[in-house]
């Protein structure tokens, strides 16, 4: 049962205690999401680092479990890359939940993001997935143009 | 569980016998559909009927000049007949006003073609007003809005009071002199209460206003007769009542319907056209241009059949005791805040409610996993969510055919949302 899993213990042990939910005071990039319909409102940032990889990851905001877990699940699997990366994984994630694209090496790749993967049999879902991912890829995009992303 | 209700009472509303009636039911007998309000299920004698329509009379009606045709056409006319009687709408002989029953495809059209062609027909402009109240659907709120941002009118809410009514003083407060239309909910799709549409009308017809009512909430659950009303129009769908979905019904008076420009033109609106011009055909066909879809009136028509077979007033009395078993079994939830009145007896069909610190679309999705289907979000009506301070809610809406096991069902889901989201309680 596919809802059953994407409330598991591990995914809602982000929801409780989000590791990467705090204001970045030294951020080099924020960017806004938001999703109307539900409420959610993200606030992201970034800082990048001088060697071109980033350092850190946070965010605030609120909104349903999935967007926030999402949130924290991305904020992690983010550091330590660069920008390219970050894009790269941004397509994959999306791949994931509206492509079904759920091969082993795209889920490996996805690494604990992959828990979402049913948000993909979840339409009225996917847009709660998909915000913190879609946020940050128009961070990078706009390369620290601070305007407001919204999945819907 | 602590309740108001007799044994004999429970006990009439433990199982439901009439989802053997409904195909999508009894194929999931542990579904607990708790989303009426949404759309109803069709019971099998209204999926027989839209399929005997195409077997047995199948042919464009009103035009054709062949037996087939003549049924189809008949079908309509009887269909037109049946609600009328339905709701009240009879003339001074107690005949039922079947040209006063215009199809659109769904209420929400029906609202829009009264919302452009009385904008029209009462030369609405700046200075003059058009009264909704706060709770609508947005279905009867933007074709408003549109037509005061299009002709210079102002919108004026009617707001409810601390305990969800809308007051008298309220009604003669906001309906004054400049109303030229007044169009409110008979009940809300968020809160399910009854708003006071006879009081609401007098005062409107008081200050020289039409009256609309939007019945998508309450012809599906309770008696509505048009004269006890005192409207001028009245909007409801069909899928509500368990007919097929793409019927929307518009009844208006006939003196009303025949001083109306048309709002769609087309094929089978007209008496005569020349190249410059065209007649319009009287009232309903003016209003009804291009293939009617036949089927689904002659299966609306059906569906009418099946309810009054149960009867209005059984039907109302079963979803009265089951809106007082949700309410009462909400309230034995300490992180359950019920948004509307408290007490079930208020509550047609909907109620709505917040489970604390949990999303609505979480709480919707993990019920899902329980097969209980409830709605999450802001059910068309942000101004009213906006208004109570809220984004969004559940609602749980139930019907006749639901049962105290699927409300049961829906209680023992938000406590396995509490689990999942506050562990073990």
């Amino acid at each position: 049962m596919e809802v059953a899993s994407l409330y598991n213990e591990q995914f809602m042990d982000h929801v409780a205690h989000p590791d990467y939910k705090y204001e970045l005071d030294d951020a080099t990039h924020t960017h806004d999401g938001v999703n109307p319909s539900c409420g959610d409102e993200l606030h992201l940032a970034i800082r990048l680092g001088e060697d071109g990889l980033i350092e850190e990851v946070a965010y605030t905001g609120h909104g349903c479990a999935v967007s926030m877990a999402s949130a924290d699940i991305m904020s992690d699997l983010m550091v330590g890359k660069t920008p390219q990366q970050a894009m790269h994984l941004c397509e994959l994630f999306k791949g994931m939940i509206t492509g079904g694209k759920k091969d082993d090496a795209t889920l490996d790749e996805l690494d604990e993001a992959a828990l979402l993967k049913d948000v993909s049999h979840m339409p009225a879902r996917v847009k709660c997935a998909e915000l913190a991912w879609r946020t940050l890829a128009e961070m990078l995009k706009d390369e620290g143009d601070s305007g407001v992303t919204t999945t819907e | 569980m602590e309740t108001s209700l007799s044994k004999a009472q429970l006990d009439s509303i433990r199982a439901s016998a009439l989802k053997s009636d409904f195909p999508l039911l009894a194929a999931n007998p542990h579904l607990a559909f708790l989303d009426s309000a949404a759309t109803a299920q069709r019971p099998a004698a209204v999926l027989d009927a839209q399929r005997r329509f195409y077997e047995t009379m199948n042919a464009n009606p009103l035009r054709g000049l062949y037996k087939l045709s003549v049924e189809a056409t008949q079908a309509i006319a009887d269909a037109r007949a049946h609600i009328a009687r339905f709701i009240g709408a009879l003339d001074e002989a107690g005949n039922p006003q079947q040209d006063a029953i215009v199809f659109t495809r769904n209420a929400s059209e029906a609202l829009n073609l009264l919302a452009v062609t009385l904008s029209q027909l009462t030369k609405l402009g700046p200075g003059d007003e058009v009264v909704i109240s706060i709770m609508e659907h947005h279905s009867n709120l933007i074709p408003w809005q549109q037509v005061c941002a299009q002709t210079g009118a102002d919108l004026v809410y009617l707001r409810t009071d601390g305990d969800y009514r809308i007051t008298q003083e309220e009604i003669e407060h906001k309906i004054g002199p400049r109303a030229k239309i007044v169009s409110v909910t008979h009940v809300s799709n968020v809160l399910g209460v009854e708003n006071d549409v006879p009081s609401i009308a007098a005062r409107a017809h008081e200050v020289g206003a039409l009256c609309v009512v939007d019945g998508a909430q309450s012809v599906p659950h309770i008696d509505v007769n048009v004269r006890a009303l005192g409207c001028d129009f009245l909007a409801f769908s069909g899928h509500k009542l368990g007919g097929p979905l793409g019927i929307g019904v518009l009844w208006g008076k006939p003196e009303l319907l025949d001083a109306m420009p048309p709002f769609l033109t087309g094929g089978e609106m007209i008496d005569l056209v020349t190249e410059t011009g065209a007649v319009w055909s009287p009232a309903p066909q003016k209003f009804e241009a291009g293939t009617q879809d036949a089927a689904g009136v002659y299966a609306t028509n059906a569906a009418l059949s099946y309810i009054e077979r149960l009867g209005m007033r059984a039907v109302e009395e079963r979803e009265r005791l089951l809106s007082i078993y949700l309410c009462e079994r909400l309230r034995e939830l300490p992180q359950v805040a019920i948004i509307g009145p408290k007490e079930g007896e208020r509550h047609i069909s909907s109620i709505s409610f917040d489970v604390k610190d949990v999303h609505p679309h979480d709480v919707a999705s993990i019920l899902d996993m329980h097969d209980v289907c409830i709605r999450a979000g802001h059910h068309c009506a942000q101004p009213l969510l906006t208004y109570l301070g809220w984004h969004s809610t559940c609602r749980a809406s139930v019907a006749f055919y639901n049962d105290a096991g699927d409300i049961d069902r829906l209680i023992d889901g938000l406590n396995q949302v509490w689990r999942i989201f506050h562990g073990s309680r």
